[in-house]
């Protein structure tokens, strides 16, 4: 079992480790999805370093919560915290978007262990996650819990309500959404692009119970997350408000980082004031 | 119930016909007191019988449980039954969910909803991991009749078949559908069943031997070959009777029910021993069951070739046998395409 860490500055700075990760894997790759990877650091720290029940070593172990990441550009994230907590070598981190690389530009099932879902066109992932709530809860009995990360930009997808309505049919207790908050799409801003306000008062009338939190705070994202393992009356959607690019000054709330990567001067850039922030958090 | 009469029979039994003893198909062949059945019938009794024998099987409908035959199962087993109202993409989703916990999923819908609707789900969340998932669409083709061209589909042969780890199967008759549908289970991976409406002859019988990837011939004969899938291959027999006692040309016709992967061994030898082919099918002409053959053939056994099916059209509202007749899916079409490619 993964030892859960309950200390907040150590989980800071697990989560600063991982965006530091994940600019030398996007500028290795010379491609991928910075904003979105970097502002969900923490909520993904959260997860995997106290909230989950799992296991690194026993990557298919039964008893396992699950991870469904539906936004699967921001998949660089997810391998980052994947590899610190030890489900594979660290080095393969580098092999990002390479010819023969486990870790795909987008997500792909079991390519790699933890990976457990494939993803990228986006809107499918709560259908998915829906899915194994479903076959766990309605079919085994049983009661681990799926947390399903997905985007704002992601609702504009009419198949994301499809599977809102089905989850709250079935008051799915084990199912959890997570949004990532953070206003931007690929091509401006989510109130531009298709304006999606309110998302809690639309969760709300689709009956599901709503968390809003600061997505960078590490005990609201704990404690909102073990919340949603609380609830069992029905579907909890935690709407995690995030600064895309957090951490980078140039990348923090600029949707041209969306689906950008940065080149060796902005990674180092990124590296200097993420390793400065790790500093001053340091334990 | 309507059905459709072209595929019924008129009594054409052909003397110079000669029939595989070993496809054990029915005695009332030719006769017109042959018994007639939906194929999607077939697929709601082997869903039953699935449901008795293999836990892990679960439907899932999308508000179609009566027209699709999920019904019979839905009464028997309401716990492994899912109904997800009209929402076909999140049907394709909540199944990859499934499968990922090691069910295997039945998704029920007409044919141009799923996998019409949800291609990209079928492809990214089922295909892409090769997920234990069966995908059944009903209402394939213009024998849909009344409903008209937006619910008959026409195109899901080439939606499927076009994607990786896929396997595609379209049953001749009502027992054959419950055959496929209960080896669709036992089959690691996405399948697709392609089902119809309107009542058909059963021409085959329990005894006919069925298995996914392996076409069977069911006449023997040198002149030239005949390849269909679904009930239409029943129309492909009549066009060898026909033919038979007309012409004196003797067909071989296979009922080529998997569609991916292609029986290249046996159409090969066919093909090899007619040296001319004509396929039938209700499907575009384009991208379906003739298309396989012929990229089939043109590899390996090059001869001159027809394709019967809808000419890249679109098919209206009408009773099934008017539509047939309209769109030249017909006994006199097939025996045409026959005589333009064979030297007699």
């Amino acid at each position: 079992m993964q030892e859960q860490i309950t200390n907040i500055k150590k989980l800071n700075k697990i989560a600063n480790n991982i965006r530091q990760n994940i600019i030398t894997m996007l500028l290795k790759a010379g491609s991928g999805h910075s904003a979105g990877s970097l502002g969900l650091a923490d909520v993904f720290t959260a997860l995997y370093f106290n909230v989950l029940k799992h296991d690194p070593k026993r990557p298919n172990w039964q008893e396992r919560d699950r991870v469904i990441l539906s936004n699967g550009h921001i998949c660089p994230v997810w391998y980052a915290t994947l590899a610190q907590a030890g489900y594979f070598p660290k080095r393969e981190l580098w092999t990002l978007r390479q010819l023969g690389s486990p870790l795909q530009g987008h997500p792909r099932y079991h390519s790699a262990p933890g990976i457990e879902n494939t993803s990228g066109p986006l809107g499918q992932g709560i259908s998915v996650a829906a899915g194994l709530a479903y076959a766990i809860h309605e079919l085994q009995k049983s009661h681990e819990n799926v947390f399903c990360v997905t985007s704002d930009g992601e609702h504009d997808e009419g198949q994301t309500w499809e599977a809102v309505m089905f989850a709250a049919k079935h008051k799915l207790p084990n199912l959890t959404v997570i949004i990532d908050r953070n206003n931007i799409q690929i091509s401006g801003q989510t109130e531009q692009v298709m304006p999606l306000d309110s998302l809690k008062d639309k969760y709300q009338a689709f009956n599901w119970h709503v968390i809003e939190i600061d997505g960078h705070n590490m005990e609201e994202i704990i404690a909102a997350l073990n919340k949603a393992k609380s609830i069992v009356e029905r579907p909890v959607c935690v709407i995690a408000n995030t600064i895309p690019g957090k951490g980078v000054d140039f990348m923090e709330y600029n949707y041209e980082w969306h689906g950008k990567a940065p080149n060796t001067e902005e990674a180092e850039r990124a590296l200097r004031q993420l390793s400065n922030l790790s500093s001053r958090t340091s334990v | 119930m309507s059905s459709i009469s072209s595929l019924r029979p008129r009594d054409d039994k052909a003397t110079y016909m000669k029939i595989n003893p070993k496809a054990k198909l029915s005695r009332k062949l030719f006769s017109k007191t042959i018994e007639t059945a939906a194929t999607r019938d077939g697929y709601g009794q082997g869903l039953v019988s699935l449901g008795e024998k293999n836990e892990k099987v679960v439907v899932l409908c999308a508000d179609l449980t009566e027209s699709t035959r999920c019904r019979h199962f839905a009464a028997k087993f309401p716990e492994r039954f899912v109904e997800v109202g009209v929402a076909e993409q999140n049907l394709a989703g909540l199944a990859s969910g499934l499968a990922m916990a090691g069910y295997i999923p039945f998704i029920s819908s007409f044919a141009v909803f799923s996998p019409g609707r949800n291609w990209e789900q079928i492809r990214v969340s089922i295909c892409y991991s090769n997920f234990n998932v069966k995908i059944v669409g009903s209402h394939a083709g213009i024998s849909t009749g009344p409903d008209g061209a937006t619910h008959q589909a026409l195109e899901d042969i080439a939606l499927m078949r076009v994607l990786p780890n896929m396997t595609v199967v379209a049953p001749a008759d009502a027992i054959e559908a419950r055959k496929a549908t209960e080896e669709a289970a036992e089959k690691k991976g996405p399948v697709y069943l392609r089902l119809t409406r309107s009542e058909s002859p059963v021409f085959t019988t329990a005894k006919t031997p069925f298995q996914i990837g392996r076409a069977e011939v069911l006449t023997f004969g040198n002149d030239v070959t005949i390849i269909s899938c679904g009930p239409f291959v029943y129309l492909a027999l009549r066009a060898a009777a026909a033919l038979a006692k007309t012409y004196k040309i003797k067909a071989e016709v296979i009922n080529c029910h998997t569609i991916k992967p292609l029986d290249i061994k046996t159409i090969v030898q066919s093909a090899g021993k007619t040296g001319a082919v004509v396929t039938v099918e209700e499907h575009q002409i384009g991208c379906g069951l003739g298309s396989a053959v012929a990229e089939c053939l043109v590899e390996n056994q090059p001869v001159p070739m027809r394709l019967v099916g809808m000419p890249d059209s679109f098919g209206e509202s009408g009773e099934p046998d008017e539509l047939l007749e309209k769109y030249g899916l017909t006994v006199e079409r097939i025996v045409g395409a026959v005589l333009e490619i064979i030297d007699k």
